[in-house]
């Protein structure tokens, strides 16, 4: 087997088949699959969810994970907040001429644990290589496919007095990233969040039939996210601040780079919307896993048609929360 | 002291205190017949008294105004032009603070020209970019010097280590400022009435509290020294009322675990022996003499405007009025501009750009309250 990535892994011809049989099959499994253009999935005659996403980080490592992990609990989460139990996945890897073949390994390793883990089966892939330069390392698409089970939706029927729940403590996956570059200077252990909540969120389901809408805050943020919600469904929403979990080691790094934790990326987090009788009994599922241990509620819905989000500072004052705002910089002193 | 930090933004302590503070400035009004007006120099400050909902609470009892203190913000038009043609040039690579790659110039911003496929990068620890002349001996790698007292020293300390390892295609376009002048200046005009000041906590860790003498001894103006969490912020506000009630002026060091008398004389050494006073220009005011401080002669070689000449005309004029905010002579909502054509992701002015400007902190964190 060779050590690096070269141009020819991507043309078709016998490295790829190599690195196919040798990379992707050996972790992935499904030979027979791999013999067509297409595979053959039976779903029934269930409602399906079909989702796609492409997995763009640096560094590919991390603490908490890799791109590999990143792009099969992403995918699986925007299945599993969407409602519908993940069952297959795609994969498709732009890869860099001179990449080390051993990791890209460990990469696909991640996605094979993280899909066994969570039951899903990975049965279409591709491969491409790029010449030097052309890309950054690797990059991975992902397809998820879905089924949505009878009486375990998301009503969307949101109602004054909703409570918005968050599984975890925000920002880590971020914060993790940032420091893993190695550009900031600084040690933290903080790891990234990176999870997949499929099964966690499948027993909130199970658990209630109030279940507004759950959203998975990943780029943007919390924030982002739950102006998102307010917008798409014309809700006033209101979060208290001191009741956003957020580690302590993550607010020293905001505080000294003039970053807003609400802003951070998660990648194994939850936002919940749910009826207010059952928001304990929803907290509760979620303490249950580990995934969720953390999991509290930071607001409510407190009105209809403005389509705002709203926060209570710890001193009692209130201010609007807005999307954010192209990428954000460190400050300079 | 993540623990003292906790506690200085613990709500339990902060509740009160606003109370405290809303007593005594009712106290003030009653004597003066008007708010009491402080300024916060800096723009954490404003950022954070933002965030933390602080302004909010005091707006209708102490007016609180944004101060010249956001190294962006105060870059001259000019400058940001010439920076963002300098980017222009062949074989160069330019770092940066990542505040300055959206700042508007007359035409683009540094963001436009990266995506335009110039070689920019944004540095987290400045130091790197000698690293990157390093590994780039075939380009000239210019660092865009912006900051106050606070970042001066990292840049020194970047010739520093350019000299010790011999390197030459290493400069620093300098463009810094200097806290005194511009409050001299502030004070000097009146444009602003104004019953002391809250001072800067980054900045005077380097200059120390002694170095503020002159605004008792000429202006009989008083400052606090903050820190930027709500508890010291809340009472740097209340011991800048207690002391115009109380009719004493004098400086108060509410920063006093990392803010020493004289400052830190190891970065003040360093600053002495690589630069110099020079005259600078400031957003929406001018040239300030001595106000910025340059390489000294000796150090040209390090020194991006000795060593590439960059031709840039007279800025566009636009309505922006980011020099008045500077200034403290309105605030951001009384720009026309202000979130409407002027917006974070379409900044027309660096106060809306900057992570520390006053526009950004105002719509970011209190556009409702308008």
């Amino acid at each position: 087997m060779e050590k690096y990535i070269s141009l020819a892994h991507g043309d078709g011809g016998e490295l790829s088949h190599r690195l196919i049989k040798d990379v992707f099959i050996e972790a992935f499994g499904g030979e027979n699959a791999a013999l067509f253009d297409a595979a053959a999935i039976t779903i029934s005659t269930h409602k399906i969810a079909v989702t796609t996403d492409s997995f763009v980080i640096k560094p590919i490592f991390f603490p908490g994970g890799s791109i590999g992990k990143l792009a099969v609990a992403g995918t699986i989460n925007d299945l599993a907040v969407s409602g519908a139990k993940p069952a297959f996945l795609t994969c498709g890897f732009v890869i860099e001429e001179g990449f080390l073949i051993s990791d890209l390994k460990k990469i696909v390793l991640d996605m094979a644990n993280e899909a066994k883990k969570t039951g899903v089966t990975i049965v279409a892939g591709d491969t491409k290589v790029v010449e030097r330069g052309s890309a950054d390392g690797v990059y991975i698409n992902t397809t998820g496919i879905g089924i949505f089970e009878p009486n375990m939706d998301c009503s969307l029927e949101f109602e004054e007095g909703d409570a918005i729940i968050v599984s975890g403590t925000i920002g880590d996956h971020g914060i993790a990233v940032l420091a893993a570059r190695g550009e900031l200077g600084i040690i933290t252990p903080i790891t990234s969040d990176c999870a997949s909540l499929n099964t966690m969120l499948s027993e909130v389901l199970k658990s209630t039939d109030s279940v507004r809408i759950m959203r998975d805050p990943t780029r943007g943020g919390l924030a982002t996210t739950l102006v998102e919600i307010a917008e798409d469904f014309h809700l006033t929403m209101k979060i208290n601040e001191l009741d956003v979990p957020v580690k302590e080691e993550v607010h020293g790094v905001c505080d000294l780079l003039g970053f807003d934790p609400l802003y951070l990326a998660n990648e194994g987090k939850a936002i919940i919307v749910v009826a207010s009788c059952d928001k304990d009994k929803v907290v509760d599922i979620l303490r249950e896993f580990p995934e969720g241990r953390d999991a509290v509620v930071i607001g409510s819905i407190i009105g209809k048609g403005k389509g705002q989000l709203l926060v209570k500072t710890p001193l009692g004052s209130s201010r609007l929360l807005t999307r954010l705002s192209g990428t954000m910089f460190p400050r300079i002193c | 002291m993540l623990e003292i930090l906790k506690q200085s933004n613990n709500p339990e302590i902060c509740k009160p205190l606003v109370e405290v503070v809303i007593e005594v400035a009712k106290e003030f009004r009653q004597k003066f017949g008007r708010k009491p007006a402080f300024m916060e120099v800096c723009g954490s400050h404003t950022m954070s008294l933002a965030r933390t909902g602080v302004k909010q609470c005091l707006k209708d009892h102490v007016h609180l105004i944004s101060g010249p203190g956001c190294p962006v913000c105060v870059t001259d038009q000019r400058s940001i032009d010439a920076m963002i043609a300098l980017a222009e040039g062949e074989q160069r690579i330019i770092c940066t603070f990542g505040d300055m790659m959206r700042v508007p110039g007359s035409s683009k911003t540094l963001l436009d020209s990266k995506i335009a496929g110039k070689d920019i990068r944004v540095l987290y620890s400045p130091v790197d970019a000698v690293k990157i002349a390093e590994e780039n001996p075939d380009k000239e790698v210019v660092f865009l010097g912006v900051g106050f007292e606070t970042t001066i020293p990292i840049l020194t300390l970047m010739i520093g280590e350019a000299e010790k390892q011999g390197i030459t295609n290493f400069s620093i376009w300098m463009t810094t400022k200097l806290i005194e002048p511009v409050l001299r200046y502030l004070l000097d005009t009146g444009e602003v009435q104004l019953d002391g000041f809250l001072l800067p906590g980054h900045v005077s860790i380097v200059l120390g509290e002694d170095s503020y003498q002159y605004l008792v001894d000429e202006y009989s103006i008083s400052g606090v020294i903050t820190g930027f969490e709500t508890a010291e912020l809340l009472s740097g506000i209340y011991k800048l009322i207690d002391m115009a009630l109380t009719g004493k002026v004098g400086i108060e060091n509410n920063h006093p675990a990392v803010v020493s008398k004289s400052g830190n004389q190891v970065i003040q050494q360093w600053m002495d022996q690589y630069l110099t006073e020079c005259d600078e220009a400031w957003r929406g005011i001018g040239v300030i003499p001595q106000s910025g401080l340059d390489l000294k002669p000796e150090y040209d070689r390090f020194n991006a405007k000795k060593r590439f000449s960059v031709d840039v005309g007279d800025p566009k004029k636009t309505k922006c009025r980011c020099g008045e905010v500077i200034r403290g002579l309105i605030s951001p909502n009384e720009c026309p501009l202000f979130g409407k054509a002027c917006q974070p992701m379409n900044p027309i002015g660096p106060c809306m750009v900057s992570a520390e400007g006053s526009c950004a902190a105002y719509y970011q964190y209190m556009r409702e309250s308008f």
